[in-house]
């Protein structure tokens, strides 16, 4: 059986609906159920931002304990035959494009490597003919013995694909719905293999059957009403945990940047929401990895601190080879937390927190017994 | 003495290095605890860089270094990490930690039961965490494991001894150390399983987590003193009748 929220606006309802008696009883539960989040997520509960900032931080530090975990994105390609109206990488935009060759790729990884990074997130855009799934086998494969984890934000492939790419070495899979408001999803996506919504909504359920350690969802904040986009995260959640007891979750809150093609928010999302947001899944899944990418600003990521989220990107470059060659011009938007690794790691210090580089071992994953 | 394998120990605290704010305050804390064993997750080092953050403030003259499998989903996973450890002069010490659900980190018996089998006969000295089940505790001890590992509550939960009744009996009836791992949150709980008569306790989370992680580690090295030292006194018996401390039985009237 197969992932199908309740249709969006039912959702929305849902939230509307909640009062502050709600709120307080989702406070006071001790396991939250979809009923609570719904609370925690509607506009009755913005008075209770406090309250729940300071669950979600004794919940955070409990599981996870003082550290955050340190990742790098790498960009391998900004081609893209998908035309989505609010990417930098949409086919029609008149950007710099650029696929890396394996030669690249090393460039690229040679340098991460040397800045200390560990885990890295392989990122493209969707042009499978020209980056399909051959491609990432061999990148994984260069890759796989010199960092600890190395997980693919890519298009939408099958689970025997997936299979593949774990055996090469892919440790994890994040693909975003982007919007799980079905009506807003066909109206920005607007050509392309990414219209096929319920194709991406199986994603993470394909990945997870491929055996992958851990599968990443998210929602493009920005698109639609975020509130009942947050509600739909924690029932997808809550079923990937149901049917696939052994897969590590993560949730991404990517608000809409700047990008090529010049698309504005149609539902913006400010930070009390964003962090309304965080905190609400934090309380309804006290495990799921919560990542804050540079998207945000450095007075946000540092303020958050131990507050919910667990990964933190860091240096990031998002234009395919930039991290060699440093050019912004053909990267998908523009990142707002433009500090070094080493800055990043020292905010993080200065705020009693332990920026961890590596936490996991290729080791897990070695095919072959090498010993 | 506590005595595990051909290693002898003073301190029954083992100590884990998870979660602490930074290598130093974990390096601090460690000392402060007085511990002598102390669990590493290997995913979380690099054996191969002698600058690794934990490795280099770890001093393996004061502590045994006992890796652990954190991570692993089935025994090969944490069969190949063992390898991979012992190859890179990790040692033949592991604590075995097969944990198949990434969101309770509870132990997997059968693939802990497969793994410590295959471990033993490979030479490894092998401590499984486990579930409190005393009849996996037997087999695991059959199998040829150097202690047995059970948990008072789910691992960084800081529940305390809910496995209480469960763990009284694997003391029991054990014939190898029996140290009690995961779910420890307070100095008093470490305690309460040290007067049960547990050869050590493993704590992690209530001491990296703790307001101040130093004093914390002192309060649960002298926990487990207190504890120990209760377990060899003898605690007086449990009665639900009141019972006075200077007796009057009524019974002046004898002749005796």
């Amino acid at each position: 059986m197969k992932f199908s929220p309740p249709h969006f606006d039912t959702l929305c309802q849902q939230i509307q609906a909640c009062t502050a008696h709600d709120v307080e009883q989702a406070l006071l539960a001790h396991t939250l159920g979809i009923k609570d989040v719904a609370a925690l997520l509607s506009p009755a509960a913005a008075p209770y931002l406090q309250q729940m900032a300071a669950r979600s931080q004794k919940i955070t530090q409990q599981r996870f304990g003082r550290v955050i975990q340190i990742y790098a994105p790498v960009y391998l390609s900004n081609f893209c035959t998908n035309s989505c109206a609010y990417c930098g990488f949409a086919a029609e935009n008149k950007i710099k494009r650029r696929a890396l060759s394996i030669g690249d790729v090393a460039q690229e990884i040679d340098i991460l490597a040397q800045r200390g990074f560990s885990h890295i997130l392989l990122v493209s855009g969707e042009a499978p003919k020209m980056m399909g799934v051959d491609y990432f086998e061999e990148v994984a494969l260069l890759m796989r013995d010199r960092f600890a984890s190395v997980s693919i934000e890519v298009q939408p492939l099958s689970q025997e694909e997936y299979s593949r790419l774990f055996n090469a070495g892919i440790t994890s899979v994040a693909v975003y719905q982007e919007t799980y408001d079905r009506k807003t999803y066909d109206k920005v996506h607007l050509k392309g293999k990414k219209c096929d919504y319920d194709f991406r909504l199986d994603t993470p359920a394909r990945a997870a059957a491929a055996g992958m350690r851990e599968v990443g969802i998210g929602a493009l904040l920005g698109l639609s009403d975020w509130r009942a986009e947050g509600l739909a995260l924690a029932l997808h959640l809550a079923w990937l945990r149901k049917k696939f007891w052994r897969t590590g979750l993560t949730v991404s809150f990517p608000r809409l940047r700047p990008a090529a093609g010049n698309f504005k928010p149609l539902i913006p999302v400010s930070e009390t929401d964003l962090s309304q947001l965080i905190f609400a899944l934090r309380l309804f899944d006290h495990d799921v990895g919560l990542l804050l990418s540079t998207r945000e600003e450095a007075r946000y990521r540092d303020g958050m601190l131990g507050l919910g989220p667990t990964r933190y990107s860091a240096g990031s470059c998002t234009a395919p080879g930039g991290y060699a060659h440093p050019d912004i011009s053909g990267e998908q938007f523009a990142v707002d937390d433009n500090r070094s690794i080493t800055e990043v790691c020292t905010a993080i210090h200065s705020k009693g927190f332990d920026p961890v580089r590596k936490d996991w071992d290729p080791v897990f994953q070695t095919q072959l017994n090498a010993f | 003495m506590l005595t595990i394998s051909d290693k002898t120990f003073t301190s029954r605290l083992f100590t884990g290095t998870g979660k602490f704010s930074s290598s130093e305050i974990m390096r601090q804390a460690l000392d402060a605890s007085e511990s002598q064993m102390v669990t590493v997750a290997l995913r979380r080092i690099d054996l191969n860089d002698p600058g690794d953050d934990i490795m280099k403030v770890l001093d393996r003259n004061k502590f045994f270094f006992l890796p652990n499998t954190s991570g692993a989903r089935d025994a090969e996973e944490a069969i190949r990490l063992a390898n991979m450890a012992r190859a890179s002069g990790g040692g033949h010490w592991l604590k075995l930690e097969v944990t198949p659900d990434p969101r309770t980190l509870l132990p997997d018996p059968v693939e802990t039961l497969k793994a410590t089998e295959a471990l033993v006969k490979d030479g490894f000295v092998v401590l499984p965490y486990m579930n409190a089940d005393p009849i996996l505790a037997l087999r695991l001890q059959d199998a040829g494991a150097a202690a047995v590992m059970p948990l008072g509550a789910p691992i960084g939960t800081n529940q305390g001894l809910l496995t209480k009744d469960q763990i009284a009996i694997i003391i029991a009836q054990a014939q190898v150390p029996v140290v009690v791992d995961a779910g420890l949150g307070a100095p008093s709980h470490a305690a309460l399983a040290m007067e049960m008569g547990a050869d050590a306790v493993l704590v992690n989370t209530a001491i990296a987590v703790a307001g101040d992680p130093v004093k914390m580690a002192m309060a649960f090295a002298k926990a487990v003193i207190a504890g120990r030292l209760a377990f060899t006194a003898g605690l007086g018996p449990q009665s639900i009748d009141a019972s006075a401390s200077s007796p009057e039985t009524g019974l002046g009237f004898l002749h005796r």
